[in-house]
């Protein structure tokens, strides 16, 4: 076990290299920095002077991948891909473009995007889950075929409707909630009920279909056949038997999740005025802070990765058969 | 003869019916495809689904045929020097011209003859604040308050009489077409009524019908007033839905489009060859779906964005300089989706390419080249297929999401994406401004829903595990 855990760690390690490589090579090496200054400063005609000036200002003067003017070791530490691309892994990102340190940034706003993203993932699952679990005890009826079809127009809504009709509902015509401002304190339960709600709503249709069709699969094997056969009671067997042989696709599902979790309630914390990451990234991109959207790839991929070991190590827990493979 | 202009969207909308053609040609000569696609014929919600998609993509396809309207020429201009129009339209604008021209200046309610924002109008030498009249809307009435309701109603009831006429046209002709088959038109007409029929007749005619009705009274109500009234600037609300169904109908199907290259070619090579080539291609899907979407896209979109601003001088109209962004986006967001796909094919071929049939051309010294275009691609084909069009409905509100992240379609083209986006504010006006939204919610969630429905009977007929389980209604008759 010990050794598949090892072999995993290496492979994600390989992996975040790459997506270290391939996004500097989108962000810098495609776009030569000269490009990114004069998006930047904005103007028709800007002279050589001020893009240099600009550069220097970010330390974007640098050759990008080696440095034949300087000696030693410092041929590839004085270079681009070092300062913006390596220091990274150390998890030391830098300056943005506009001059902020990013590291300070991410981690005030890390709590913001945690207190919306937790309680919002928990409570999807917990409900995808339990309206699937209802739509499978009554498979191939009435109820199964309508509560289908609910998910269906469901997951045919835009979330940015939901999220408009929500607002309009709940904070301005019936004042029921605030519509802004995002205080730590109790005020934050009743702040964040709204979108959290929203998000359970937006996501339920989708879900519920998913974990519907893990279900069913489950359902339809032999071993279900025979605990039926034996005699045990619906609830039993579903709860019993399908429902823990289904934990394992379920659990993979949830992996793959947790970094959007994270990251990627973008537009909830921009509609609701959340100052989490989310909010950071569309700022980031509006202002075309190539610095920021670049280390956000990073930590959104290394989220990725991380969620991904963890499932893996998740399965060791919940198959023996990986656990003694 | 006006200047046709050949938008890089038009041609490959294009080129995908015509590869749809193509396609309908081959099922209908194979008795394996077509056997299968009758299941889908059969479901009743899947055909009335089609039949509401048909006419979005008609409507798109419409919009797809740009030209540049040649100008009255100047006449002191030599016979042969012709000047166009800077402005690119397309079919459905020339359609649709009054709806372009009848521009008011601001909001308006939908079927309004009153502006949505009061002004100072003298009257008697008072000054009054009070609604004006629309420029458009209503302007044929003399006496709007008293003639509003009755010439709405008259002209709704003969919108909707003409739609009904039109729908009940449409039930004549199928029922005699069926019945020159099915033994006169009176059994064919009894069939259908009771849902009898193999093709589910009676839910297509319904929408059919049903979409008869609403565009009989579009017909009849939009030259007088605007059906879902205007937006900030005036224009016609109706007008900017129907020119967002191409941006989404384009961003659907292309950017499906986009992904099946690589996504076919490097998962049928992993699944097949195995061993280096394989771990090689995976680390890349593995790479690239370890980015999060949204950011990946976006690093794109600024890519573009650096790109267009140093060749603007390349676009000779606004129209193209959008569309040729529509384009990108549309490859952009294939380059970043084709991860799930391939994984998808390379297990499948992992499976296929274990089958003795395979193994048997192995032994009669098959080539690898021949063996996975001619025994591996045809039975992976139907994965593609469906993911094709489970994707369209995502990539549809998927446009939505990554416009208001500003890394959608250039923000002068029309998109349910930027409808809804100014929504945001309008709905926090006093009074509301509820039009715009509900305009965009509602053709989004036709065109979504169909989708949806036509793509979960296209998966349960080309994949039975995923057959759902449904009340069977028919019990007693099929045991018979």
């Amino acid at each position: 076990m010990l050794n598949y855990i090892v072999r995993r760690i290496g492979y994600a390690l390989l992996i975040l290299i790459g997506v270290n490589l391939l996004t500097f090579t989108l962000f810098f090496a495609v776009n030569s920095p000269d490009n990114i200054a004069r998006l930047n400063i904005g103007a028709k005609r800007v002279s050589q002077d001020a893009i240099e000036k600009w550069k220097a200002e970010r330390g974007y003067d640098k050759p990008l991948w080696f440095n034949p003017k300087a000696e030693g070791v410092d041929r590839f530490r004085n270079t681009i891909f070092f300062d913006r691309s390596l220091k990274l892994f150390t998890l030391d990102f830098g300056t943005s473009d506009s001059g902020r340190d990013i590291a300070h940034e991410i981690a005030t706003r890390i709590p913001a995007s945690l207190a919306l993203a937790g309680p919002m993932l928990l409570l999807t699952l917990f409900s995808g889950i339990t309206f699937s679990l209802l739509l499978v005890f009554f498979r191939a009826s009435y109820l199964d075929f309508w509560g289908t079809v609910v998910c269906v127009v469901m997951m045919s809504i835009s979330s940015l409707f939901y999220i408009i009709m929500a607002q309009w509902l709940f904070g301005k015509t019936l004042k029921l909630v605030p519509l802004s401002g995002f205080v730590p304190g109790l005020d934050l339960f009743k702040f964040l009920a709204l979108p959290i709600v929203v998000g359970i709503v937006f996501q339920l249709g989708s879900e519920a279909r998913l974990f519907r069709a893990m279900l069913l699969e489950e359902a339809s094997k032999d071993y279900v056949r025979t605990a039926r056969s034996k005699g045990l009671a619906e609830p039993a067997v579903l709860f019993g038997h399908v429902l823990r042989n289904a934990w394992l696709p379920i659990l993979t599902h949830v992996g793959a999740l947790l970094p959007y979790a994270f990251l990627g309630s973008i537009v909830f914390e921009s509609f609701f005025g959340i100052p989490g990451l989310g909010t950071y990234v569309v700022e980031a991109i509006a202002g075309q802070d190539f610095a920021i959207v670049h280390t956000m790839v990073f930590l959104g991929s290394l989220l990725y990765i991380l969620a991904y070991l963890a499932t893996d190590i998740a399965y060791t827990f919940v198959d023996p058969r990986v656990r003694l493979a | 003869m006006p200047k046709f202009v050949f938008l890089w969207t038009d041609l490959v909308l294009w080129l995908v019916v015509a590869t749809a053609i193509v396609y309908v040609i081959h099922v209908r000569r194979n008795p394996n495809l077509r056997a299968t696609w009758r299941h889908v014929l059969r479901d009743a919600p899947a055909m009335s689904a089609a039949v509401v998609l048909a006419v979005f993509i008609g409507l798109a396809l419409l919009d797809s045929v740009h030209f540049r309207p040649r100008l009255a020429a100047a006449p002191a201009a030599p016979e042969a020097s012709a000047a166009y129009a800077t402005r690119t339209l397309s079919l459905l604008d020339v359609l649709l011209r009054h709806a372009i021209e009848a521009r008011e200046k601001t909001y308006s309610v939908p079927l309004a003859y009153w502006s949505f924002q009061r002004e100072t109008v003298v009257i008697d030498g008072r000054e009054e604040r009070q609604y004006p009249r629309l420029a458009f809307g209503g302007a044929h009435l003399d006496d709007p308050a008293q003639q509003w309701r009755p010439d709405l109603l008259s002209r709704s009831l003969q919108g909707v009489a003409g739609g009904l006429a039109f729908a009940v046209l449409m039930v004549i002709a199928v029922a005699s077409a069926r019945g020159r088959r099915a033994g006169g038109w009176r059994r064919a007409l009894g069939e259908m009524t009771r849902g009898e029929t193999e093709v589910p007749w009676r839910a297509i005619l319904a929408t059919a019908a049903a979409i008869a009705v609403v565009i009989g009274w579009l017909v009849a109500i939009w030259p007088y007033y605007h059906p879902f009234g205007t937006d900030r600037t005036g224009n016609d609300v109706l007008y900017q839905a129907l020119k967002s169904i191409r941006t989404a109908v384009v961003i659907g199907s292309l950017s499906t489009i986009a992904t099946l290259p690589l996504a076919i070619a490097l998962g049928v090579l992993a699944g097949y060859f195995k061993g280096w080539i394989d771990d090689v291609i995976q680390y890349f899907y593995t790479v690239l779906s370890a980015i999060p979407p949204i950011l990946l896209v976006a690093a794109f979109v600024l890519l573009i964005n650096v790109y267009i601003d140093r060749n603007a001088e390349n676009f000779a109209t606004g129209v193209e300089r959008a569309e040729f962004r529509l384009f990108l986006l549309c490859v952009i967001l294939g380059i970043t989706g084709w991860a799930t796909l391939c994984r998808l094919l390379r297990a499948e071929t992992l499976k296929i390419s274990e089958l003795e049939y395979v193994q048997a051309a192995h032994a009669f010294g098959v080539s690898h080249g021949r063996i996975m275009w001619r025994h591996i691609l045809p039975n992976v084909m139907h994965l593609v297929l469906i993911v094709a069009v489970l994707d369209f409905s995502a990539l549809v509100l998927y446009e939505a999401v990554l416009s208001y992240v500003g890394v959608g379609v250039d923000p002068n083209s029309s998109s349910f994406g930027s409808m809804i986006n100014l929504a945001r504010s309008e709905m926090s006006r006093d009074p509301a401004v509820w039009w715009n939204l509900a305009t965009a919610f509602t053709f989004m969630l036709a065109l979504v829903l169909a989708a949806n429905l036509f793509a979960d009977a296209v998966r349960e007929a080309f994949d039975p595990r995923s057959r759902a389980f449904r009340p069977r209604r028919f019990r007693l008759k099929e045991s018979t």
